[in-house]
């Protein structure tokens, strides 16, 4: 399996605060990946170095090969990297098949971007919704209208900030499978607090602890080491 | 789409009808009204152009411009000016389409490109009005010219001369053409705005208004489609002060007025942000309005106009059309209505 | 030397006036993010209140310094009550809002006092500096802006009303959680940046005459600075009169007033691109 993105000497100061400190991190074509790790230990920094928002103040990011640390947003969504944020970020004062269609409309046009965005509320089971305002919806339907967004640009890996923040567990539930469903051709990254959950979809587990990656593995072993709990607990870990 | 019996009903006349109403208009008009009053339409018509390049760039991209009159002064400068000069009007007009394009498209890539935000964006364009005045303002000596047309200052510039056949200066264009003109393009934006809107473009400015982050999440460079927009609306704007300044064969520093720019917003605002009809009605009504009050020596113009925007903010701040059409379409039961004016203008979760 | 000397004062003046005429928005802005378009009409109110003054027969001094503040300071306060405060947090409506205001306050002076060029004399006189004349009121205007500054500095520093000012602006529901009848702080706070406005029209009425449209050759220059400023009322307004004082005066000395005031967009429009969110913004964050 060959690496699809790779952070190298990743850091993030703040001042004279270190959010993340010469993080090493690498995720391979297909690969489900959660970050996990108690508040503050520098995920949430980490996942805007990948995404653009931040420019990271030392270290490289490379997807596919291609250094993207510094590129604007816009332009690292265009190399193929598709971004869930963890307040839904959607079109308030559009419809969902409105919403929806802007997202295909980047991949195809006119007639098509109808067809696909039709297969999508078909996939994602939001006909029943299609033409209602999203600013409106639920919060559940809100996660997955984002998620019908992200999807319809055919990315090649997906960045997910905690998307069933918020959800029932029926929700939680579709959620998982879905995952698991898009994972079979997308790779993914997971940032997630919700430890049933992550055990649902399993995969490969990196823990952070205070800007630095502490353990990474299978998540069976992960979520079994002592380190883990105990930098969970808020005891001192090695 | 939906496979809907409805289709030719919900789809194909809501587009013809417009069409039909508009040419109606623009060529019985002329039949039933008398030449003062079809002098009269033509300004009405030209200020709905004028209406409707900060419509768009407002009730479609969230970009409150508070100096709009900026565009609009200077297509009329540029008209008056180069026309003096050169002699016909065919150079002139295509000036007062590319010079405010080119002001909208330089400024505007300063703000965007430097991510200022919503209202930001409206005080800098509110200065760039003031300055444009008072530099024109103060030109009233005789070294200030350009070529052979003095720009005249706070006296103004007049004996403009009016438009022609493309290239043919001989073929003057008489009132009843002009207004033709006016009209014709007055329903050219009108249509060509709606056909923008629906295209992949104008839509993604729509999503920016929503949503920017979103956009670039998805992979539109959000401050490219803004400057686009923008550079369209000051295009406009400029287009509208070319006919002003033909219909009165006169400008003044007044065009690049607080006040000019402060009836635009209350057009578009009064007919209804985020439609197109809106700011047409809206300009026409108020244009009509102004005159009536003008001849009326019992309150300050500015005071009624003051007022009048005071009060539609405070209780009417998406305009009359959305009030209006809102309860028709919650009878018909359709989707609820639409977020207030400062949801839809202000981008949710990310810089405006 | 006599002519540095005069020209350092010219500066020194530039700049003073714009932190005069931009106090009361850094105010009203900085403090309530309230865009106030009618802030140049404020201006203009407060020199036509020491004009009124002047004309009964107040002295000169009070007629400029303590009139105009209480004046529209009052009329701040019923505008805040009646108008501002039920727009707080929507920018655009308050904006547009105080935009109408500006159009409405302008067409009511229009009425009641008409077009003619109302004013009130200078009452200091002259100073020589070596071979040149320089204005004595100038002088005092520079001395004033500077007090001003340190007078309201104090008041939002020192004073407990200046706490609770700034506590409310910070974090409403919790001042409100903690006791304080916010509603009365967000009246007194616009009331504050209204009645500055109206002193730093009193100051400036006797340099030039007042027409009800005067208001519009002060609104853009307070805006920018306040915006090139950024979030700090204090500090903010006074840095970015600084640095657009010094351009703009150096730009007029080189060319004309016209072509000096250009200048000063030119360098605000630089500064904005470059610090978005002011001098102060990204340094001075919660301070005054």
């Amino acid at each position: 399996m060959s690496v699809l993105l790779s952070a190298h000497g990743l850091s993030m100061h703040f001042g004279g605060v270190r959010a993340m400190n010469n993080v090493d991190f690498a995720v391979s074509e297909g690969e489900l990946r959660c970050l996990i790790g108690p508040n503050g230990a520098g995920k949430s920094t980490f996942f805007k170095c990948l995404t653009g928002e931040l420019k990271p103040t030392a270290g490289a990011v490379r997807f596919r090969g291609q250094k993207i640390d510094g590129m604007l947003p816009h332009e690292i969504a265009r190399l193929g990297i598709g971004i869930k944020t963890q307040v839904p970020s959607v079109f308030d004062g559009l419809t969902v098949r409105e919403n929806l269609w802007i997202a295909a409309s980047r991949r195809h046009r006119g007639r098509a971007a109808n067809r696909a965005a039709d297969r999508e509320l078909a996939h994602l089971d939001l006909e029943p919704i299609a033409d209602r305002m999203v600013g409106i919806l639920s919060h559940g339907q809100r996660q997955w209208v984002e998620l019908a967004l992200v999807l319809l640009a055919e990315p090649l890996l997906i960045l997910l900030d905690e998307p069933t923040a918020g959800m029932t567990e029926d929700e939680t539930q579709r959620t998982a499978a879905l995952i698991a469903e898009i994972n079979k051709t997308v790779a993914l990254i997971v940032v997630e607090h919700d430890m049933p959950f992550i055990r649902r979809i399993a995969g490969n587990i990196t823990v952070f602890n205070r800007g630095e990656i502490l353990v990474e593995g299978h998540a069976e072993d992960v979520l079994k080491d002592q380190r883990v709990r105990d930098v969970y607990l808020g005891k001192r870990a090695a | 789409m939906t496979n809907s019996p409805f289709r030719f009903r919900d789809r194909i006349v809501p587009q013809i009808i417009p069409v039909v109403v508009g040419g109606a208009l623009l060529f019985g008009l002329p039949q039933l009204l008398d030449l003062f009053t079809l002098l009269q339409v033509t300004l009405y018509a030209i200020m709905a152009i004028l209406a409707l390049s900060l419509g768009f760039i407002w009730g479609y991209g969230g970009i409150l411009c508070l100096g709009q009159s900026a565009f609009f002064g200077l297509g009329a400068y540029a008209y008056a000016i180069a026309a003096i000069n050169i002699g016909e009007s065919t150079i002139p007009f295509a000036l007062a389409l590319l010079l405010p394009a080119a002001l909208a498209a330089a400024f505007g890539y300063f703000m965007f490109y430097g991510r200022i935000s919503g209202v930001y964006v409206g005080v800098m364009t509110l200065t760039l009005a003031l300055i444009l005045f008072n530099v024109v303002n103060s030109t009233a000596g005789p070294e200030y010219h350009i070529g052979k047309a003095p720009i005249g200052g706070y006296n103004g510039l007049p004996n403009v001369p009016g438009l022609n056949l493309p290239f043919d200066p001989q073929a003057q264009l008489d009132p009843v053409a002009t207004y033709y003109l006016s009209g014709g393009l007055l329903l050219a934006v009108f249509f060509g705005l709606k056909w923008l809107l629906s295209t992949r473009f104008g839509r993604v400015v729509v999503a920016i208004r929503e949503n920017e982050r979103r956009v670039e999440f998805i992979g539109f460079d959000a401050r490219l489609h803004k400057l686009a927009a923008f550079t369209i609306g000051g295009a406009l704007a400029g287009l509208a002060g070319c006919l002003f300044c033909v219909w009165g064969n006169y400008t003044s520093p007044v065009i690049f007025s607080m006040i000019q720019s402060a009836q635009v917003i209350i057009w578009v605002m009064v007919g209804g942000v985020g439609t197109l009809l809106g700011p047409v009605l809206g300009a026409v009504a108020l244009s009509w309005l102004t005159a009536e009050v003008g001849m009326q020596q019992l309150f300050d113009a500015n005071l009624l106009f003051g007022a009048v925007l005071v009060v539609f903010v405070l209780f009417v701040p998406r305009g009359l059309l959305p009030m209006l059409t809102e309860r028709v379409w919650i009878r018909l039961a359709r989707s609820p209505p639409r977020a207030p004016l400062s949801h839809s203008v202000t981008a949710s979760g990310g810089s405006a | 030397m006599a002519y540095a000397t005069v020209v350092g004062i010219e500066i020194v003046y530039a700049i003073a006036t714009l932190v005069l005429v931009s106090l009361g928005l850094a105010i009203v802005f900085g403090m309530m993010r309230v865009i106030n378009l009618a802030h140049g009409e404020f201006l203009v109110m407060g020199g036509y209140s020491a004009t009124i003054a002047f004309h009964h027969g107040v002295n000169f001094w009070i007629a400029i310094i303590f009139v105009p503040p209480v004046a529209v300071g009052l009329i701040g306060l019923v505008i805040e009550r009646t108008i501002i405060r039920f727009l707080y947090g929507r920018m655009w409506e308050t904006m547009l809002a105080c935009w109408g205001l500006s159009l409405f306050l302008v067409g009511l002076m229009t009425m009641i006092f008409g077009g003619d060029t109302e004013g009130v004399p200078m009452r200091v006189p002259g100073i020589r500096i070596g071979a040149y004349q320089t204005s004595g009121y100038e002088l005092f205007v520079i001395a004033f802006s500077m007090l001003l500054v340190g007078a309201v500095w104090v008041l939002l520093r020192l004073t407990r009303l200046g706490l609770l000012a700034r506590a409310t602006m910070q974090n409403t529901a919790m001042a409100e959680a903690l006791g304080t009848n916010t509603d009365s702080v967000y009246a007194l706070t616009f009331a504050l940046g209204a009645g500055l406005a109206g002193l730093a029209g009193g100051i400036i009425a006797p340099l030039s005459g007042i027409v009800p449209t005067s208001g519009g050759s002060y609104i853009g220059q307070a805006f920018i600075t306040v915006l090139g400023g950024g979030a700090s009322a204090l500090t903010g307004v006074t840095s970015a009169s600084l640095l657009f004082g010094v351009v703009g005066q150096i730009a007029t000395f080189a060319s004309n007033a016209v072509l000096g005031s250009v200048a000063l967009l030119a360098a605000a429009v630089i500064l904005i691109r470059v610090l978005p969110d002011g001098i102060t913004g990204r340094y001075f964050q919660g301070n005054l």
